[in-house]
C-alpha cells in the first residue's frame, strides 16, 4: 500500500479538489493520500468529497493556513 | 402475500432503487450564456463534478458557442450574414467579456490579472481539462446553423447534437443546470 504526498498549496478552488481526485483515480485500493493545501476552501471540499465519493478520510489537521488530509482508496 | 409474491416484490423494488440511484449521479448543464464569468462558473462546477466521480454533459447553445471557438476561425465559406456575426463574436476563452464590469473589455483584463494573481486557474485550462477527462461538450447543431459556425471552428473532442440529445442525458441526471 503505497503512500502518497500531495502538496496542493497554492492551488484556488476547483484544482485542490481536482488534482487530489485525480492522484486517487489512479492509485490502487488501500493507498494512502496525504494532501495538504492552503486554500480557505478546502476543508469543507474536501469533507464534501470524501462524503461523496466514499473515500475514508482519517483526519484533517491545520496548522496555521495550511490544512492537511488523509484519504485511504476504498 | 406469499413469500414468493413478497421476494418478488422486494426484487422489483430493489431493481428500480438502482436505477434511481444511478440517475442521481449524473450532472447535465446547459451552457448559453458566452459571458467569461458565467462559463468560468460553468467549468469549475463541471470539472468539481467529474473529480466527485459523476458523468458530466455539457449543452452549449447560443452564445455559449463562444466558448468554444477556435480562435483561427475565420468567416471564409459563409454568407455576409454569418461573417458579420463571426466577425462580431469572440472566439475563444481569450476575449470573452464579462457580464458585469465590461467596461468595453477592459473588465475582463482586469479579472484575467487579479485571477492569475489569486493563482486562479485559467478557463482555457478548466475547458481543456473538461475535454482531456472526459466530459461530453454537445454543440448545439441549431444554434450553429444559425450563426453559420462549422464543426470545424469548434474545438476538438465534442459532439454536436439537438435537444434530444441533452435531455436524453438530462433524464438520466440528479443535478441539471442552466448558465
Amino acid at each position: 500500500m503505497a503512500k502518497t504526498t500531495l502538496d496542493l498549496k497554492g492551488l484556488s478552488c476547483p484544482m485542490p479538489i481536482m488534482k487530489l481526485a485525480a492522484a486517487v483515480k489512479k492509485g490502487a485500493s488501500g493507498d494512502v493520500f496525504e494532501a495538504v493545501s492552503d486554500d480557505a476552501g478546502f476543508e469543507p471540499d474536501i469533507i464534501a468529497w470524501a462524503k461523496e465519493t466514499g473515500h475514508p478520510m482519517s483526519g484533517i489537521t491545520k496548522s496555521g493556513k495550511d490544512i492537511t488530509v488523509t484519504i485511504t482508496k476504498k | 402475500m406469499t413469500t414468493d409474491a413478497v421476494q418478488e416484490k422486494i426484487k422489483d423494488l430493489e431493481e428500480r432503487l438502482t436505477k434511481v440511484e444511478g440517475k442521481r449521479d449524473n450532472l447535465t448543464m446547459v451552457l448559453f450564456s458566452g459571458d467569461f464569468d458565467k462559463a468560468m462558473a460553468a467549468l469549475i462546477i463541471a470539472n468539481g463534478a467529474l473529480s466527485m466521480g459523476k458523468e458530466v454533459t455539457i449543452f452549449v447553445t447560443f452564445w455559449g458557442l463562444d466558448v468554444i471557438k477556435k480562435p483561427t476561425m475565420t468567416g471564409a465559406g459563409k454568407n455576409f450574414l454569418e461573417q458579420m456575426v463571426t466577425m462580431m463574436r469572440p472566439k475563444g476563452t481569450a476575449n470573452l467579456p464579462t457580464s458585469k464590469m465590461n467596461f468595453a473589455g477592459i473588465g475582463p483584463k482586469l479579472f484575467h490579472y487579479m485571477m492569475g494573481k489569486k493563482n486562479i486557474v485559467s478557463l482555457q485550462t478548466l475547458l481543456d481539462t473538461a475535454v482531456e477527462f472526459g466530459i461530453k461538450i454537445i454543440a448545439c447543431q441549431m444554434s450553429m446553423d444559425v450563426m453559420g459556425i462549422k464543426k470545424e471552428d469548434l474545438i476538438d473532442g465534442i459532439e454536436f447534437g439537438g435537444v434530444a440529445a441533452f435531455l436524453g442525458s438530462s433524464y438520466n441526471s440528479g443535478t441539471s443546470l442552466f448558465i
